[in-house]
Parts: structure tokens; sequence; C-alpha cells
């Protein structure tokens, strides 16, 4: 283990501040190039935000949280799987189809529905994992093409098997005794932090825990940062990459729980597209740390949710936080990568301080 | 014998002889005249540019050495700047415009993977979102004041010129209205092609030819592919390799800007929010499929815009794609079979087999699956013959001036 210097956390907070940094500058030109007002926005957006959003913020961040998550543990093997969207798309549908259905009451029917949202999540990406260890396909495109696949499958199941209400299609509802609900902090009409973003946390916690003290774990980290060092210390790859591939998906499948048991009761209208191209952002934002992820989730969540309030004071419109979101990745990437250099670079020099010391 | 089918493989044109004959043969089977109805072609044509324009510029950067996954953002930052410029100065001037947002989205892609080697996936990923924000933001910012425009849409923009060759347009309608065996497939392709074509699509045509021209036959294009290939060997031989990849991914996003173009002029009339329903990865996934080639990528393109073009067509001719698919697959389960790959034979037969069945026992084919096409062929081109596809020796991979040792 690297010990903790003052230099060392002090390089680990100096890529994402400055990409912070960045991102809040990108974002006030482009607002001014457009001729709003960036001072409003800033004002606006650093309002402490109310009992209602502050909800939505928690909510959103757990499920941002859990699909940080699952890239991070494609991330941590060396695997981009870029498909999560897909993945959690056809879960969520095959989860609430399966809730809707009501085999069982209750909460068993909670469990095996969540049972089922990470079977269908891990078939899914099994796809890609079986592609690539028997025909050394690439996940990223065999994902990518999974994704819309698996949007349009849905679509498919949908329009024929779904309840119509009027234009509108959806799954079965939930029936009353099998939602969640959640617990009211505020007033009720401020909406629930949702029963389920309980997840988050176990999901975390059994990452960190997966990573840091399994076998699995360790081999997973080995894997990813030298295939041929962990092939040599006995570790068959093929079967690290499906695995590591499946687990990421049945985490993925897990993404849109918490809303469906929450508030939403049917995969309709309601679903909520675009968390699993946010959970990458977020994952490279968190360098696939549990705790940078969390901050990191809690940072996109509340940019998304906080945006809402600029549609009544200001005239910039809420898709702005989608540039500062695209930035804040793009520029923490590189800033890290920058990081990095400067780093070794002073390694190098030390090294070589040491060394001419030594030869006197 | 084996050379001679090498040598019809090799053969682009014989292909595409072929397959029209096979086409023209499941027409007249299934008698659905739709199939190769010069409507039909036409808009396998609109459909087929945007991809191509996508794909090209996927080509462009993997063959020095970048991947590319930003072109889906690049091409909609194209559609905004087509939509833009358009309605200020006219529709050429916008497609310099879509090619000019691209270009700056590539521009981005450079300073990320080439100056300081981020990861080229992580990169594109970033590219995309950043991409698709900006064209929302900036069309609920700017569209709203415009005549015809909306927060989400700009509409009744100029296209571009459309050209008509009157007498050869006539001529191959007469003969296109024949239905006759393979003389009258190729009719409709010239009617579509002589018949109120956009003149964006033949520059993009156009700019195929002449990206295989100046990648495979000038030094430029040489150094540029030795940077995909080898950097540090190009490095050695005093190739400036950063100025090459910058060049070509420049040159990438402006050609995925245009594919974006392409689609707020020509396939519809304006800009509407999230037009271009991830034509950007279909482009990457049309290059995969050609094995980094001009031509390849050409028939990749074709297959998917022909495809996509057919949902928007009634199911029937859709239906008798599949018996198509089914000739393909058994034809090539036969070729597979004479090449002595049994276990590959077998699992193509069967596939052709089912789809056989699938073709007899129905008679229309959900819309959704039509939809699907492109990604699932994807797939099984990617499953398949992955073996037999070789990208540049170091796409992908990061780059450091100076590392030649």
């Amino acid at each position: 283990m690297r010990t903790l210097t003052v230099k060392g956390v002090g390089l680990a907070v100096l890529a994402p501040a400055i990409a912070v940094v960045l991102s809040i500058l990108v974002t006030t030109l482009v607002i001014a190039a457009v001729g709003s007002s960036p001072g409003e926005f800033w004002s606006t957006m650093f309002e402490v935000p109310k009992p209602r959003l502050r909800v939505d913020i928690v909510n959103q961040t757990a499920m941002i949280y859990i699909a940080a998550v699952a890239a991070a543990i494609g991330f941590r093997m060396g695997l981009f799987n870029i498909g999560l969207e897909g993945q959690y798309t056809i879960a969520s549908f095959a989860a609430a189809s399966f809730a809707g259905a009501a085999y069982l009451g209750g909460f068993a029917n909670v469990i095996a529905s969540l049972a089922v949202a990470m079977a269908v999540g891990a078939a899914w990406s099994g796809i890609a994992g079986i592609l690539k260890t028997t025909r050394g396909v690439s996940e990223v495109i065999s994902t990518i093409m999974l994704n819309a696949i698996a949007v349009t499958l849905v679509g498919y199941f949908l329009n024929n098997y779904g309840v119509k209400e009027g234009n509108s299609v959806h799954t079965k509802n939930l029936e009353p005794g099998t939602t969640l609900g959640g617990f009211a902090p505020f007033e009720d009409r401020d909406g629930e932090i949702w029963a389920l973003t309980i997840v988050a946390v176990l999901v975390g916690v059994g990452f960190w825990v997966l990573l840091n003290k399994t076998r699995f774990g360790f081999d997973l980290r080995a894997s990813g940062q030298s295939e041929t060092a962990a092939l040599a210390s006995g570790i068959n790859p093929k079967r690290m990459i499906l695995v590591s591939m499946m687990l990421s998906g049945a985490v993925a499948g897990l993404i849109w729980m918490p809303a469906l048991f929450g508030g939403a009761r049917n995969y309709g209208t309601s679903f909520q597209v675009g968390l699993g191209f946010l959970g990458i952002a977020v994952a490279l934002l968190g360098r696939n740390r549990p705790v940078g992820m969390l901050f990191g989730a809690l940072l996109f969540a509340f940019l998304s949710v906080k945006s809402n309030d600029l549609t009544f004071g200001t005239d910039v419109s809420p898709s702005i936080v989608q540039i500062t979101q695209g930035v804040a990745v793009l520029a923490v990437v590189v800033t890290y990568e920058v990081v990095r250099r400067w780093r070794t670079r002073l390694e190098q020099r030390a090294v070589s301080r040491e060394l001419a010391g030594a030869a006197l | 014998m084996s050379t001679v089918v090498e040598r019809l493989t090799k053969s682009w044109l014989y292909i595409g002889l072929i397959g029209i004959g096979v086409v023209s043969f499941v027409r007249i089977v299934t008698d659905t005249n739709d199939l190769t109805g010069a409507g039909t072609i036409r808009a396998a044509i609109i459909a087929t540019c945007p991809i191509l324009a996508a794909a090209l510029g996927g080509l462009w950067a993997e063959r020095a050495g970048v991947v590319n996954i930003g072109l889906e953002g690049q091409m909609i930052l194209g559609t905004w700047g087509a939509a833009f410029f358009t309605y200020h100065y006219g529709p050429w001037i916008g497609i310099l415009g879509a090619a000019l947002l691209g270009l700056i989205g590539g521009l981005l892609h450079a300073i990320a993977t080439v100056t300081f080697g981020v990861d080229h996936i992580v990169s594109g990923v970033a590219i995309n979102l950043i991409g698709a924000g900006a064209a929302t933001y900036l069309a609920e910012a700017i569209f709203p004041d415009y005549e015809g425009g909306g927060p989400r849409q700009l509409n009744g923009l100029e296209a571009p010129t459309q050209i008509t060759i009157p007498g050869v347009s006539d001529l191959a309608n007469d003969v296109a209205d024949k239905h006759w065996f393979f003389v009258s497939d190729i009719a409709s392709v010239i009617q579509a092609l002589t018949t109120n074509i956009s003149t964006l699509s033949l520059v993009i045509f156009g700019l195929v030819v002449l990206s295989a021209i100046v990648l495979w036959r000038t030094s430029f294009g040489l150094r540029l592919r030795s940077c995909g290939e080898n950097p540090q060997s190009a490095e050695t031989l005093g190739v400036n390799v950063y100025l090459y990849k910058y060049v070509a991914v420049l040159i990438s996003g402006a050609l995925a800007g245009i594919g974006g173009g392409f689609l707020a002029l020509v396939s519809s009339s304006g800009f509407s929010n999230g037009q271009t329903g991830g034509r950007g990865y279909i482009g990457l996934a049309a290059m995969i499929f050609g094995n980094w080639r001009p031509g390849g990528l050409l028939a990749g393109a074709l297959t998917f815009g022909y495809t996509d073009s057919l949902r928007l067509r009634d199911t029937q001719s859709v239906h008798s794609l599949l018996l198509l698919v089914a000739i393909g697959l058994l034809a090539y389960a036969a070729f597979r079979a004479y090449r002595r790959q049994v276990q590959g034979a077998v699992v193509v037969a069967t596939a052709g087999l089912l789809v056989l069945v699938w073709f007899l026992s129905t008679d229309s084919v959900p819309r959704e699956f039509t939809v699907m096409t492109p990604y699932v062929t994807t797939m099984f081109v990617l499953a398949l013959g992955s073996q037999r596809l070789r990208m540049p020796a170091a796409d992908g991979k990061p780059y450091r001036k100076g590392s030649a040792g």
C-alpha cells in the first residue's frame, strides 16, 4: 500500500479541482457567448436547494452511484463496459414485467424482481463477454451494438405486450403491496427518499470489500493492471473477463430499481434513460474508487436536479449542465494524465538525486 | 479454382453485380417490386450518406491510430452547425458550418488523445456527452428567436441543389417499369442516381473516392497510415506523428460533421434535437464491417442504409428480405464448407435455415426487427469474421513523442 503523504493527497485532489475550475470556466464562457448572464446562472445554481430538490438529489445520486460502480467493475479489470445503458434498460423492463405479474406477494416479490434484474443484466453483458473471450470481439463495439438492440427489443415487447393507456404504453402496474415507498425527511409534498436507495450503499460497500478484501478482487485488479503478470500468477484471463463483465452487467441491472419500487411503479414513460452514460462519466471522475465516485455522483445529481430551477429565474436552459458535466469528465481525464506524468517526473528526479548522492 | 474464388471475393464490383442479381431473383420470386423500386433506392441513398460520412470519418482517424468513438458527438454538433449556418448564409456555407462544428469536436478529441495521451474511448465518450449537451443547449438558447425555429428544432431550411439528368432519367424510368430480371434493377439504381439526387450525396460519394486516393495513393496518405501502423518507426523516419494524427482526427471530425449536416439538410428539412439517433455508432460499425478500407465501408454503409430505409417502407418488402438473408447465409455456409471450415459452415447453415423457416412461416416482420438489423449484422460479422478483419496495428494505442528510443 502507498503511504499517505501530504504531497500524494495534494496531487490526487489537484486533478479534480482543476477539472471543476475548467468546467466552471467553459460553462461561464458558453453562457456569456449566447448573451445570457453567467452571474444569474451561478447564483441560481448555488442557492441552497428546496426540500423537494434535496430529496431528488439523494434519489438521483443513488442511481448514478450504482451505475458508476457497475462501470468501475469493468474499468478496474481493464474492460470498457459502454453497454450499461442497454443492460439496465432491458433489465429494468424484465424486472418491471416480473414484478407487475405479481407471482409473489409483498417483500418476496421485491427481492425476486431484483434477482431478475441482476440476472438479465448479467446475461445481456455476458453476450459481450462471451464474444470477447471466444471470438476476440472488442467489448466496446459489441456493447454499443447491444445497447441499440436492447432499446429496440424492449420497444418491441412493450408495444406488443404492454398495457396501453392513452398514447403511452407501460408494463403492468405494481400491486400496492409490493411498492416500497420510502421515507419523507421533510413534508409529504416534498416527496420521499426511495427505500431502495439503500441498494447504492450496499453496492458501494460490496464493491470496496470485493476489491480490497477478496481473492477475486485481487485477481481483478491484477488483471486490470497487467494481464501478462496476472496470467503468470495463475489467473485465468478469459474467466476473469467473462465474470467481471457479467458482474458489471448484474450491478447495471439494479440502476433503475430504486425508482421502480419507489415512485415509478411500472416501466413506461417514467423510465429514465441516460443513467448508464452518467455512470461511466462518474466512474471516470471518481477514478473508480468507492468514495471518489460518491462525490462524483453527488455532483452530477446536484447539477442535473438543481438545473430545474433555471427555468424559473433565468433565461439559461437547464441543458447547459450537460455541457458542464461533459467538460468536467474530459477535463478530469486530461488532468489526471498530466498529473500522472508530472508525478512520474518528480519520482524520476528524486531517484536520480538519491543515486547521485550514493555515487559520492 | 481457389484463385478464381479469391479473385471474385476480392472484387467489390463482382460482389455488387452478384448481389443485385440475387436481390432481383428474390424480388421476382416474392413479387415485391418495391424491393428495388427507384423510390426504395432513393431512400436508401439518403439513408446511406450520413452513415457513409461518419464511417469515412472513422476511417481517417483510425488509419492514423486514433479510435474516434466521438463520431456521434461530432455528428450531433454537425446537425446544429448546418442549421445555424444555413439559416444565415444558405446551404453550402451551412455544410461548411457543419464541417467546422464537427472539426471542433475532432480538435477536442485530438487534444485529449494525441497531446495528453488520454484513453481514446474515454475521450470519445466525453465528447459524445459534450456534443449532445452543446447542441441541445445552443438550440434552446438560439433557435426559438428564428423563423421556423423552436427550442428543439429549426425547420424550413434551404436544401442543397438537386440534380436530374433529363434523358438518362426518363430512359431508366421506362426500363425500370418493365420489371425485367436484373436489367430493371440496374435501371432503378440509375434512375435513382440521375433523378433529383442531392448534390451533397454526390459530394459524399466523391469524398469516399477522394479519401481512397489520398490515403492509399499519395505519400501524405502513406505517412498518415504509418502513424496508425507503427508510429515509432514513422518517427524514426522523420514523420511528425503528432501533426499527422491531428490532421487525421480533425478531418475525421469534419466528415462526421458533414454527415450530421446531411441529416439536417437533406434527410429532413431542418434541425431537430436527437436526430442523429446513433448513426455515428453505425458509421463506426460500417467501417469495421468494411475492414478499415474505403470500398468495404462503402459496402457496409450501403447495406445499413438499405435496411435503414426499408423500415420506412411497407413490411412486406422487409419480409422478402428474409429470403435474401437466408440465401446469403446458405451461400456463405457453402463457401465455408468449401474451405473445409466445418464448424463455421454448420453454424451459418443453421442460421440460414432458421431464417428460411421464419420466411416461410410468417408474412410480415415487426418493424423493430428491421431497426435492429444493422446492429445484429455487425455483431455477426464481428463474431464470424473477426479473425479476417485487420485493423491498423497501433490503433487505439497511446503514443508519446520520443518513445522510439
